[in-house]
């Protein structure tokens, strides 16, 4: 009875506080949003300027494969000055020159050469713009070699296949990843929040002298947030996979089974942090550095955690949300990975018992 | 398994607790013993950091002692804490209700935890409901309910399952004086009918004069324990109340305080209160000489003197205190101006002295709420005006219009000479403002407090350090100059927040609730410098909810709901407000009174 009081309690004061529902309602809603459509790493049709000096039939084909290509967006310009003005005013990201002599030389030994102008200021999107062109400029290659019936000069033609993600859109590993940044929010930081407020506002020095155990107040706190989190999982979930169309390939019980693991981690590092921490405004700013901001960066949520400098990468096996993602991952993207699967939720369990071990540790009856 | 009616439900044997407090240790309370009777009211009463609300939490089992033990229905505490909180009720000072629930379900969340059956739910909160006036909005959210409501449902949801010893930390602080009462009521008539037994602790020494038994506490040592009658009983024939007609109170009492036969004086409405060393008939041999009109009564002896008396000569002891030996509180040395010449003026409570704050008409409109309606009332130059009024009543409303941090929605407000609807900037320069709240940097210490705020007052060089010097020497901060001020006691904080008010020698004080959680023996000393102040020609405007404390005051307007209710000196207040059952009505009475009326005329 004492248990259901408190969890029903609980989940009333989340129901009439609009903050609590906006972190555990509104903002996956948000943030998947923001991610499954508005960050996207992939770039489509982006503009590039074509400056054909002498235009022939050759310069004609290959300006149709760059309009074919739906990752390019050609404008046609005239003369190399107009184009410089149009890279420079950030309309185009790219200038492709042919010269005057590029037909002719086309058919000398030698081969002709193509001049490729590309805005370096974003370092990323430049190399995948390189990549497009390269890519569309390699088609024209192999659609000549056939049309003239001379092969080209190029003995190996590589086949690549991409695995797992054989669109490679980023909209794939990033809506799995932001599924372990809603269930930190809630599990973490909104349970951080919530059991500092009670420790602000004295209710806590009143729950302490009722006859209720140390026990029944932190499953009081557990249960309602861990209901709170799945719900958040749901959610996400269903967005992922009936909005954005990424597809679910393992099993939906790995699924929750790792997503269990996870968010009693995060309640236990969030009640930590707040049996630590008695002041709303420490136990927040203490949450978000500790468990959300890792769990953006260093999970390998966004950032491959293979091309992070060493001590970094070392840094990232204390996260918790390196493993979820992980889980994820593999989870949504290759299947039940035996092999994945069991010592990444191994270690999730651990960290799990560690920090709720600690808690109940440190949580005593009293005040001081 | 009821204990038999004075069974000790409590003790605490040689009882020492300290805290950690940064570098320092802090000893809350060192070997105190006591015992609590069963069946009876104890009042625990003492000065800031007495150790009542340490041992409070001790036996609620919030805190374990390090040396000795404490019982409480035959259990250890320390051991079998889950067992005691089963049978105790604790009212901690600022009880947790959670405001985003109703009161409804604040109750059922205690019942749970208490674990009241269901059976017996219905019957058990509708008498509560009752007694605390609640029952027309179970519905409410607890965060709207006032702050006595609060209070009140706070003490419902610990009597939600009758416990056998009800522990109140200061449950009546911030409480308006109806809701004072009403909870007084509750804890008389809840011991009555169940034989509960109950421990207080409270700083308003009227209450103690409630309790069947009081243990006092000072600096974590017990004092002395007994009925509220032995304390009273040794000061028999050594009080009485002197008027002198024609001569304004706060000098009768300058008089009264060079005496040495004198213990005590404090200003009551137009008389002073006086309490003697030894037993005598005329406290005031010749001291009066000169007056023809002096009207002498003895009265009985209250609580409060035998407080002051017990603990003022404690602080005897110490070395600072006051040089002329007495036994009081420190004060001000009356000569001591510190300010402008041009400031002196006559004495108060001349009728001809310039009006120094005018308002007349003046409203103030939140959406369409009005907090306040209307007020008009005039304050002379060196008098006390007091506003007083429950939470609510529009009190700091008013205030904040008058420091032009609020803008009126209508009406006239002329602050020495100065429009402060207009340029309220001008205003501020004369003006001295002491918030409801310590609104200091508790971070620098306290001479960096007084620095920083003469130079927000364009203090310089000389001047600055001299006037530093004086607020140091003035208000005795001169031991605690370097400590920061966040970690002083509370009656230190306050007497460095009147001294940063007074930084810039303004002719006019606005102080809001200065003694909002003060003890007793500091609020005296409040008032003592305040009344100082006033003589030197110094116009004060001050709110207060301690009804008591308005004897102070020169005038007092009394407030309720936006609205100007009464206006004039306190004792003409009480006049009109005599009634049948009581005749010689306290200030408390006159106001509560005062709201009856006003209920009954508007119904």
């Amino acid at each position: 009875m004492r248990l259901r009081g408190l969890v029903r309690k609980e989940f009333l004061q989340v129901l009439r506080d609009p903050s609590a529902l906006a972190i555990a309602l509104v903002l996956p809603v948000v943030l998947l949003l923001l991610f499954g459509y508005g960050v996207s790493l992939d770039s489509q049709h982006v503009p590039i300027a074509l400056v054909v000096d002498h235009p022939t039939s050759d310069t004609m084909r290959l300006c149709a494969e760059f309009a074919y290509s739906p990752y390019l967006a050609p404008i046609t310009m005239h003369g190399l000055p107009e184009a410089r003005q149009a890279i420079m005013e950030r309309r185009v990201d790219a200038i492709v020159h042919l010269r005057e002599d590029f037909s002719e030389k086309l058919r000398r030994p030698e081969g002709a050469s193509i001049q490729l102008i590309v805005n370096g200021v974003d370092a990323n999107s430049a190399r995948i713009v390189t990549g497009y062109i390269e890519s569309a400029y390699g088609k024209w290659l192999e659609h000549s070699s056939s049309h003239v019936g001379a092969a080209p000069s190029i003995a190996v033609v590589m086949q690549s296949r991409v695995w797992f993600n054989s669109n490679v859109l980023s909209r794939n590993f990033l809506v799995p990843g932001v599924i372990a940044v809603v269930m930190t929010l809630i599990g973490a930081l909104l349970t951080a929040l919530l059991m500092a407020r009670e420790w602000e506002r004295g209710t806590m020095e009143g729950l302490l002298v009722t006859p209720v155990s140390m026990n029944e107040i932190l499953l009081g706190k557990i249960i309602p947030y861990f209901l709170l989190g799945m719900g958040g999982l749901a959610i996400s979930v269903s967005m992922s996979v009936w909005l954005f169309g990424v597809p679910l390939r393992g099993s939906l019980m790995v699924l929750v089974l790792a997503s269990t693991l996870f968010l009693l981690t995060a309640l236990g590092m969030g009640l930590l942090i707040s049996t630590l921490a008695r002041v709303q405004f420490v136990a927040g700013q203490v949450a978000i550095i500790t468990t959300f901001l890792p769990a953006f960066i260093l999970s390998g949520f966004i950032f491959d955690i293979g091309s992070m400098p060493r001590p970094i990468q070392w840094l990232t096996h204390i996260i918790p949300a390196r493993y979820y993602v992980s889980l994820l991952k593999t989870n949504f993207l290759a299947g039940d990975v035996w092999s994945v699967i069991l010592p990444n939720a191994l270690a999730l369990a651990v960290m799990a018992a560690f920090f709720l071990g600690m808690t109940r540790w440190l949580s005593r009856k009293q005040l001081d | 398994m009821e204990a038999t009616p004075l069974q000790p439900i409590a003790t605490f044997q040689h009882v020492t607790k300290t805290f950690a407090q940064g570098k320092q240790i802090v000893r809350a309370l060192s070997r105190f013993t006591a015992s609590i009777e069963t069946g009876r009211v104890t009042g625990l009463i003492g000065p800031d950091g007495a150790g009542k609300t340490t041992s409070l939490r001790i036996l609620a089992g919030l805190y374990t002692p390090d040396v000795g033990t404490v019982r409480v229905l035959d259990r250890d505490v320390a051991t079998e804490a889950l067992a005691v909180q089963a049978r105790v009720g604790y009212m901690p000072q600022r009880f947790g209700l959670y405001e985003d629930l109703t009161v409804r379900e604040n109750l059922d969340l205690y019942a749970d935890l208490q674990g009241v059956s269901r059976a017996v739910r219905t019957d058990r909160y509708r008498e509560l409901m009752e007694m605390t006036g609640l029952a027309p909005f179970p519905n409410r959210l607890a965060g709207k309910l006032s702050g006595g409501m609060k209070q009140k449902l706070g003490l419902a949801c610990v009597l939600v399952q009758p416990p056998a010893l009800l522990l109140l930390d200061e449950p009546t602080v911030g409480v308006d004086p109806v809701s004072r009462r009403e909870l007084w009521q509750i804890i008389d008539r809840y011991v009555r009918d169940r034989h509960t037994t109950v421990l207080v602790s409270t700083g308003y020494l009227d209450e103690a004069e409630r309790c069947d038994w009081l243990i006092v506490l000072d600096g974590g040592k017990l004092l002395r324990q007994g009925t509220p009658e032995s304390f009273c009983a040794p000061l028999r024939d050594k009080t009485f109340k002197i008027r002198v007609r024609g001569m304004p109170q706060r000098d009768i009492q300058a008089r009264l305080d060079a005496c040495a036969q004198v213990a005590d004086a404090v200003v009551q409405g137009e008389s002073v209160r006086v309490v003697t060393y030894e037993k005598t008939e005329n406290p005031c041999h010749g001291l009066f000489a000169d007056q023809d009109q002096v009207a002498l009564e003895s009265v009985p002896p209250r609580f409060e003197d035998a407080f002051v008396m017990l603990l003022g000569s404690r602080q005897q002891d110490r070395p600072q205190a006051s040089a002329d030996g007495k036994p009081a509180a420190p004060r001000l040395p009356t000569r001591d101006t510190g300010l402008h010449a041009a400031n002196s003026c006559p004495a108060t409570g001349s009728p001809q002295t310039s009006q120094v704050i005018q308002v007349e008409g003046v409203k103030r409109r939140f959406g369409d709420f009005y907090a306040v309606k209307g007020v008009t009332f005039d304050v002379q130059r060196g008098e006390i005006f007091g506003l007083l009024g429950a939470n609510g009543a529009g009190k700091t409303t008013t205030f904040r219009m008058l420091c032009g941090l609020l803008p009126a929605s209508a009406g006239k407000l002329f602050v020495a000479g100065v429009d402060v609807r207009r340029t309220a900037a001008r205003a501020r320069q004369r003006i001295g403002y002491m918030a409801q709240k310590f609104s200091l940097y508790g971070a620098l210490s306290v001479v960096d407090n007084l620095r920083f705020f003469s130079c927000a007052y364009r203090l310089r060089g000389a001047a600055r350090e001299e006037r530093i010097g004086w607020a140091l020497r003035q208000f005795e901060l001169e031991e605690v100059a370097a400590v920061a001020s966040g970690s002083l006691p509370l009656g230190f904080k306050q007497r460095l927040s009147f001294a940063c008010a007074l930084m810039h020698e303004p002719e006019i004080l606005f102080l809001d609730e200065p003694t909002s959680g003060v003890d007793p023996l500091a609020r005296r000393e409040f008032w003592r410098r305040t009344g100082d102040l006033a003589n030197q020609g110094v116009t004060v405007l001050v709110t207060t909810h301690y009804m008591e404390e308005a004897e102070n005051c020169d005038r007092v307007a009394i407030m309720a709901a936006g609205d100007i209710l009464a206006l004039d000196t306190p004792e003409a207040i009480k006049q009109k407000m005599k009634t049948v059952e009581k005749p010689t009505p306290t200030m408390e009475d006159a106001f509560i009174e005062l709201l009856n009326t006003r209920r009954v005329g508007k119904t």
